[in-house]
């Protein structure tokens, strides 16, 4: 218990420490996340106009 | 054994191949990552040299300055392929600077957070106008130029030509970063940023920085190719090619037998 309350104070210096390693693996963490969700946006609208294509709707109207 | 180099120039090529090595990459990466953190926090030496204890905040290195060499190397790249895409004028190329372009803007503006967290209690101050930090700063500016410009610019290939423009012109700035703190004569620096220096580094301290550095690297393949790959779909979304794959994955649609134009029937015969 002891040697994570140290592990987590860092010295004394755990607001910068945090901050610098928080930051960067938010960031990172979250651009993998919105390439997978704009990949899934990007899939989604393909096959939707797809679809209408198949329909013989004009897909201008639908962008 | 004549190798066609050429294959992969082509988004239709391309995509399978970044899609099988994108999940390959990030977990390589994730694991080189996670063994540095490792590495970086219980596996270096409480002190160095004299008695004195190491100060804690000196761990940012193990992420600040893999983060500032990424900023640069893909600011290389960027510059790489726009001038390869100018010559050549070759699509995939230009998709590859959109692709990259994000990644290293966040690496970019990560360097200059870390720094400023590291800034804070050894200098004092978390930002100051010093030559290395202003030129990094400069680099952050010129990544999200490049972004603003290219997106300002509705005809994709005219936006193309002119973010790679921006990007090659920008390439000025690689040196200047590199020198505001490595310059010949250390009397003309009047650099807070202390230089860098591979070889005085403990070696715990240097294996942490290093690998910390090849994942960084890894994930930095794994999100341009995965942004590659979206970029492509969007592009190349009226293409025979995308249709089809994205009827035979299925996507609810009706069958293709009967179903579709005589131009979509036409696009499909000459992707076959």
């Amino acid at each position: 218990m002891q040697g994570l309350i140290d592990f987590l104070s860092q010295g004394g210096y755990a607001f910068y420490v945090w901050s610098a390693f928080g930051m960067t693996f938010a960031l990172l963490i979250a651009e993998a996340l919105v390439l997978r969700r704009s990949r899934r946006t990007i899939l989604q609208r393909v096959g939707r106009l797809a679809r209408l294509r198949m329909q013989n709707v004009p897909p201008g109207e639908h962008r | 054994m004549k190798i066609n180099w050429f294959k992969y120039a082509a988004p239709t090529a391309f995509y399978p191949l970044a899609g099988r090595l994108v999940p390959v990459l990030a977990v390589a990466a994730a694991a080189l990552v996670l063994f540095a953190l490792y590495w970086g926090f219980f596996e270096t030496p409480e002190r160095l040299g004299g008695t004195n204890p190491q100060k804690e905040y000196y761990r940012i290195i193990f992420i600040h300055v893999p983060a500032a060499w990424m900023s640069m190397w893909l600011y290389l790249v960027l510059a790489a392929w726009s001038a390869v895409g100018l010559v050549f004028n070759t699509r995939l190329s230009f998709m590859m600077t959109n692709a990259v372009a994000p990644t290293g803007a966040i690496f970019t503006f990560l360097a200059l957070w870390t720094g400023a967290f590291w800034g804070r209690p050894s200098w004092g101050t978390y930002w100051d106008w010093d030559p290395r930090l202003t030129s990094e700063l400069i680099l952050f500016f010129l990544y999200i130029g490049f972004m603003a410009l290219h997106s300002a610019i509705d005809d994709s290939r005219r936006a193309d030509r002119a973010a790679a423009l921006l990007a090659i012109v920008g390439l000025v700035m690689l040196p200047i970063i590199y020198w505001s703190i490595n310059c010949p004569d250390p009397n003309n620096c009047a650099a807070l940023h202390q230089r860098s220096s591979l070889t005085d580094i403990e070696s715990n301290i240097l294996t942490a920085m290093l690998v910390m550095t090849l994942g960084f690297w890894l994930y930095s393949f794994a999100a341009a190719f995965a942004r590659l790959r979206n970029i492509i779909l969007l592009r190349e979304q009226d293409s025979a090619w995308v249709r089809t794959m994205v009827d035979a994955a299925g996507a609810g649609g009706p069958a293709n037998a009967g179903g579709g134009d005589a131009l979509d029937a036409n696009r499909r015969g000459v992707s076959a």
